[in-house]
């Protein structure tokens, strides 16, 4: 999108990009004060390439397709330090949650890929074995992103120390867990 | 050091999570070292399951929350339950949280277990169990003195929670307050709370190799010997993403508070096997505490 603002246009329609957001997880960005308090504190802000204030500023413009496609929402880890911090008490780690998710929801390019592919893989082993098997994860993860040979060494270390587990831990009634998944993470 | 009578002992439930039953060993086998020591009975959750760590939240919050919520089920509302990983830490007090918070959620939970106990469950981290000890009491009952030792502690970021969640009583200085129980020399550094990257060491490694070289260089700059943190995640993190030439090792709250409470060389270097960084050199010629 090419800076087309059209929060008013927006507001006639009924809910705003902000108004959403509220509703689906009870945090209001417009106390936002744009006081870039969270972007001198995120410790991965370089990466991000948005700080959170201009992710919020973008939804406050109704920006959808901007804020969902870019790669900050997915490096964000959920650290809480910028949310430890914010001066309007925005939960901030929240609203990221959801960013994600309406990205996924709504069929939006992802651009980290990668990352995407990790939490899969993760979230696959969860509800396989009720818990995770890092070795399988890593393992799946490598294949699927095509970094095979990247970290070798550092994979071989964790073996050799018996820190990766060949066989996984497992939840006896893993069905309970199994029903728990819904298809909203899985591959179509 | 004999343990302690069964009846003296205080009873938790105790959610381990997946590292500490995995790649974090010697994190779990040390607390439980340290448990028998301060009197701690821990009671492992029958058939716990993973949290869903930071990917259920991050891909479908539902999940996230159903994931934590069947954990919570298992856990008796008569015993507070201890939880040892901040990232499994935060994940169970969301989900009690949200379920506080919400009817629907609670009849949607009611109708599907039957110990629907959350919402008066106390969830702790282990940290705060130590942070609510009284200080002196736990110096008295030290075996060896760590005062030859020069420390930096380090907290990671899981810790500091959402917004809805103040931090708990004791737990901005425990792991000084503790340190110094035991006499060990504590470093001033900048980077106490600093996030080392979580799961992008996985996905984005250079940016957690960047997150973590600040981490290990500010410690090392600072004097420290080694640091003490209270995040299995941190800990593995800044031992496998480090490239710096020098580091220092990375040792779990449990495993020098377990050490300075009476374990032996014989158990600390059950836990040691499984660090990246050799830790043994540090522990070498201990004292006895006076």
């Amino acid at each position: 999108m090419s800076g087309n603002i059209d929060i008013l246009h927006e507001q006639g329609r009924g809910k705003s990009f902000s108004d959403e957001i509220r509703i689906l997880c009870g945090v209001n960005i417009s106390t936002c004060l744009q006081c870039r308090t969270c972007a001198s504190v995120c410790p991965f802000y370089e990466a991000m390439g948005h700080a959170p204030h201009t992710l919020f500023r973008k939804i406050q413009y109704g920006l959808r397709q901007d804020v969902l496609t870019s790669s900050a929402i997915w490096i964000c880890v959920g650290c809480n330090t910028c949310a430890s911090q914010c001066p309007a008490g925005i939960d901030i780690v929240a609203v990221m949650d959801v960013l994600r998710q309406l990205a996924l929801e709504t069929n939006m390019p992802i651009p980290e890929e990668d990352i995407l592919n990790f939490h899969r893989e993760v979230l696959h082993s969860i509800e396989r074995y009720g818990r995770t098997h890092k070795l399988e994860i890593m393992l799946r993860y490598k294949i699927k992103s095509g970094h095979l040979l990247a970290d070798l060494d550092t994979g071989m270390i964790m073996l050799a120390k018996r820190k990766l587990d060949l066989r996984p831990s497992r939840v006896h009634a893993v069905n309970e867990i199994k029903r728990l998944f819904k298809k909203t993470w899985q591959e179509t | 050091m004999t343990d302690r009578a069964a009846s003296d002992m205080i009873d938790f439930s105790y959610f381990p999570g997946c590292s500490m039953a995995t790649t974090s060993k010697e994190c779990s086998l040390s607390l439980i070292q340290a448990c028998k020591y301060l009197g701690l009975n821990l009671i492992e959750l029958d058939d716990w399951n993973c949290c869903g760590s930071s990917s259920a939240h991050c891909l479908d919050i539902q999940l996230g929350f159903e994931l934590s919520v069947r954990n919570l089920t298992l856990a008796p509302a008569n015993r507070p339950l201890v939880v040892m990983c901040p990232s499994c830490f935060r994940n169970l007090r969301q989900a009690k949280h949200h379920l506080a918070a919400s009817r629907k959620l609670q009849e949607s939970v009611a109708r599907r277990y039957d110990n629907l106990v959350a919402g008066k469950l106390d969830i702790i981290h282990f940290l705060s169990v130590v942070g609510q000890m009284d200080m002196e009491k736990l110096q008295e009952k030290a075996v060896w003195s760590l005062h030859k030792i020069k420390i930096a502690p380090y907290y990671g970021c899981m810790l500091a929670g959402p917004p809805p969640f103040k931090p708990q009583q004791g737990d901005s200085f425990c792991i000084e307050r503790m340190l110094e129980a035991f006499g060990a020399r504590i470093v001033l550094w900048p980077n106490i709370r600093w996030c080392c990257g979580t799961f992008l060491t996985a996905s984005k490694p250079d940016v957690a190799r960047d997150a973590v070289n600040q981490i290990m260089e500010s410690a090392v700059a600072s004097g420290a010997d080694c640091l003490v943190t209270a995040c299995a995640m941190c800990q593995i993190n800044l031992e496998m993403r480090c490239t710096l030439e020098k580091k220092i090792p990375v040792l779990h709250f449990s495993e020098i508070l377990a050490i300075a409470m009476g374990a032996d060389e014989e158990q600390w270097n059950t836990w040691f096997r499984y660090h990246l960084v050799d830790p043994r050199p540090l522990f070498a010629k201990l004292e006895a505490a006076s």
